[in-house]
């Protein structure tokens, strides 16, 4: 009697996905039906997940009220691909496990979402109530472990609170500054009957957060200080972040650079909010940067930072960071402003709120030809460089080639080390939403499982991994995936048979003394994709490498493609850790 | 410097080790904390003294304290005009030959006897950090055998000076 209320009073477009069977229609609820129920009300329509013990439940919840359910082979496979989904989508990435291991085995993946703000909610399973803190079978104390790593978390404590926390975590997720929610559910309430009636009394309630409110819009004074900056500076620049791409501002973004002249540099997940290769782009900064985008950042007297966090990795030494720049800070987290780099001129708000603004008002702005004619001429000097190899291929041709036969269209996702440095440098993105990497948490093992994730985004897109030999050995068991739901992500391995990065800092910082960084025995990857089913290709020479990659990556099943490249090259130009971005090195040609 | 920080918080479970887990990931230094419920139902009301190294260390505390869903409110409230005020429970050894000579002595400070044996009396002091200090201090040759202090807790004065200095980030 109780369900056939809700089932009215449900949005028609979901009827035929929301409705119980009939059979089971006067079956009151329970806990995870309700659960269920919440994600699609909030119109999830996939879930990345493990089931366990604690969460058979939902599992059977899912069972009767299916919302599309993609079976990892490992936890962490599901997070990094809610990751990916979120990433590409903009959209919130949704996560089930449960449980102990379940749970902790997400840590990685929350710790990542947390860092680079990403919007997930993540549902793990949990003992049930009365034998939570008794050290019982599959116990975690997920709430403890997750607190640092999550925006906000939830232990779910009766039945009746969940639409209420689910809702919240939603909004809490994919808002203001991004990142992801855990709810943890214990296993006796998923199974406890929801009471409808309670629930028909509470159905309108709003949202009631007094303690999370963001900041939006952004401050009118400001604004107008901002604008006089800009116009009163003579060598001004832009540092957009992730903050423009999570705000879909890169229309925006353009517009203003093009409005003003204003050049523009990225940081490494900035990337794609500004066109590759626009004329006011000069690339990434930071430690594998640019060198005319670091030495941009030294030299401008205006620095207009957008959705940015001055992470160590893009400033080196914070002290010697910019020294003539005037701070303009664009966040909607207020306490990213002045945290890492004193800042003159703060504006908290969505990027897009400000660039909006700023769009608004018609100042005069600065003459910057002289400047950018600088920049130009800066930029021909110092491209980035390799040397060509004879006898073997070089990491850097192979994403060249890649970016040329993809036409620089395809979703790109990275794994972490020096091909990553490689794809963001050579790589230049079309689009934007188009590149999913782990930049703050630096997580081997994410870049497969993402582009899982991006390939059900954007099940028509073109999605390439790009991963080392020893990252995507960390969670290749995902490669299962591509066969069983037919997704054909195009998995680039740039062998080089190291750990690439920890590598060429042995050789630069430790007298080449390679400490456990040489992997010379690996599996044949060619043969490891065919026992899943998956074709393998392996590239040795130049020759082949053309062909094989333009037969691998226009092809319409999932390939994996093991190109066997230098092991001894390495990622030019570099900001040694700490120093200052004066103090490149490897600008030229050796 | 030492500051002293009141924190309006949501009365959720795990707040407060939301709270401190913060402090310690950002490696703020607390000397205390107290925590209890307000007028309002529902909220509770943390004070915190810390030690932090700089402004700006201090406008980041504030901050990254501010963005937690179930905090409120922070205020720093170091500069105001306030009531400070600690309670600390003192056990001595006092034999009798000596109780009155101790009694006396610390008459100054106004504590109360909350508790006496044959050989021992337990204080009660109230007031700030530094007299609570100087208390323990007088006492403490005639041997302490057991202490316990409950931490800060203040409450900001109706009446403010006119000029109270703010935070850089308020101005």
């Amino acid at each position: 009697m109780a369900a056939n209320v809700s089932t009215t009073n449900e949005k028609t477009d979901k009827t035929e996905t929301s409705q119980m069977h009939s059979e089971e229609k006067n079956k009151p609820r329970n806990g995870a039906d309700i659960l269920i129920q919440a994600l699609h009300d909030q119109n999830v329509d996939i879930v990345f997940g493990y089931p366990g013990g604690a969460v058979l439940h939902v599992y059977d919840a899912l069972y009767r009220n299916p919302i599309r359910h993609i079976l990892t082979r490992h936890e962490q496979g599901a997070i990094h691909a809610a990751e990916g989904y979120a990433r590409v989508l903009n959209k919130t990435g949704v996560v089930i496990a449960t449980s102990g291991p379940g749970a902790t085995n997400l840590v990685t993946g929350i710790a990542d979402a947390m860092i680079d703000s990403i919007p997930l909610v993540v549902f793990t399973g949990q003992v049930a109530t009365h034998v939570i803190g008794s050290d019982a079978f599959q116990e975690a104390d997920i709430m403890g472990i997750t607190t640092p790593i999550t925006k906000h978390n939830y232990q779910v404590q009766d039945v009746n609170d969940i639409p209420r926390i689910v809702k919240e975590a939603f909004h809490i997720a994919n808002s203001g500054r991004k990142g992801p929610v855990l709810i943890d559910f214990p296993k006796n309430i998923s199974a406890s009957i929801f009471d409808e009636a309670l629930a028909e009394a509470n159905r309108e309630e709003e949202l009631y957060l007094p303690g999370y409110q963001p900041n939006i819009k952004p401050n009118f004074l400001q604004i107008q200080k901002a604008i006089q900056a800009i116009g009163g500076s003579k060598q001004p620049l832009i540092l957009a972040g992730a903050g423009v791409l999570f705000a879909d501002a890169r229309h925006e973004l353009t517009e203003f650079a093009e409005k003003y002249k204003l050049p523009v540099i990225n940081t490494l997940l900035g990337l794609g909010s500004i066109h590759g290769q626009h004329e006011l782009n000069f690339g990434m900064a930071g430690m594998h940067g640019a060198a005319v985008a670091n030495d941009a950042i030294q030299k401008a007297d205006l620095l207009i930072n957008i959705g940015a966090r001055f992470d160590d990795r893009l400033t080196g030494d914070t002290k010697l960071f910019a020294p003539k720049a005037t701070i303009i800070h664009i966040d909607i987290d207020p306490a990213e402003i002045g945290k890492n780099i004193p800042t003159d001129i703060p504006i908290v708000a969505d990027a897009k709120e400000a660039l909006k603004a700023l769009l608004k008002n018609d100042f005069d702005g600065p003459d910057t030809s002289e400047w950018l004619s600088y920049l130009n001429e800066k930029q021909q000097d110092t491209p980035y460089w390799y040397v060509e190899d004879e006898n073997e291929i070089l990491p850097q041709q192979i994403i060249e080639m890649v970016h040329s036969i993809t036409n620089g269209d395809a979703v790109v996702t990275t794994d972490v080390g020096q091909h990553q440095m490689w794809a963001a440098q050579y790589y230049k993105l079309n689009h934007d939403h188009q590149w999913v990497t782990s930049g703050g948490l630096g997580t081997m093992g994410f870049g497969f499982p993402a582009a899982i994730g991006a390939q059900f985004a954007k099940p028509d897109k073109k999605v390439i991994t790009f991963c080392g030999d020893a990252g995507f050995q960390m969670t290749l068991q995902e490669l299962a995936l591509l066969n069983e739901y037919n997704l054909p992500v195009k998995v680039v391995i740039v062998n080089n048979g190291a750990l690439g990065m920890v590598r060429q800092w042995q050789e630069l910082f430790y007298d080449g003394r390679y400490s456990q960084s040489l992997m010379p025995v690996q599996p044949d990857f060619v043969k490891l994709a065919e026992a899943y089913g998956v074709k393998g290709y392996r590239i040795n020479t130049m020759e082949e490498a053309q062909s094989i990659l333009e037969e691998a990556l226009n092809s319409d099943e999932p390939v994996v493609i093991d190109a066997r490249v230098k092991q001894l090259e390495n990622v030019y130009p570099m900001v040694p850790a700490g120093k200052s971005l004066d103090d490149i090195v490897g600008v030229k040609k050796f | 410097m030492k500051r002293v920080i009141t924190v309006t918080v949501l009365n959720q479970s795990g707040v407060l080790n939301r709270v401190t887990g913060l402090l310690m990931k950002r490696q703020f230094n607390i000397e205390s904390i107290t925590v209890g419920h307000t007028e309002q139902i529902n909220i509770s009301k943390m004070t915190f003294v810390v030690h932090v190294a700089d402004e700006t260390k201090l406008e980041q505390l504030i901050k990254q304290l501010s963005k937690q869903i179930d905090v409120l409110k922070v205020n720093d409230i170091t500069e105001k005009s306030i009531v400070l005020r600690e309670l600390a429970l003192i056990k001595v050894v006092s034999p009798a030959n000596l109780r009155n000579e101790m009694n006396s002595i610390v008459d100054p400070f106004r504590p109360q006897i909350v508790d006496t044996s044959k050989n021992f009396v337990t204080y009660q002091v109230v007031g700030q950090p530094d007299k609570i200090d100087a208390f323990i201090e007088l006492i403490r040759p005639y041997g302490i055998k057991e202490l316990t202090r409950t931490g800060v807790t203040a409450s900001v004065r109706e009446t403010q000076p006119v000029e109270t200095p703010q935070l850089s980030i308020l101005k």
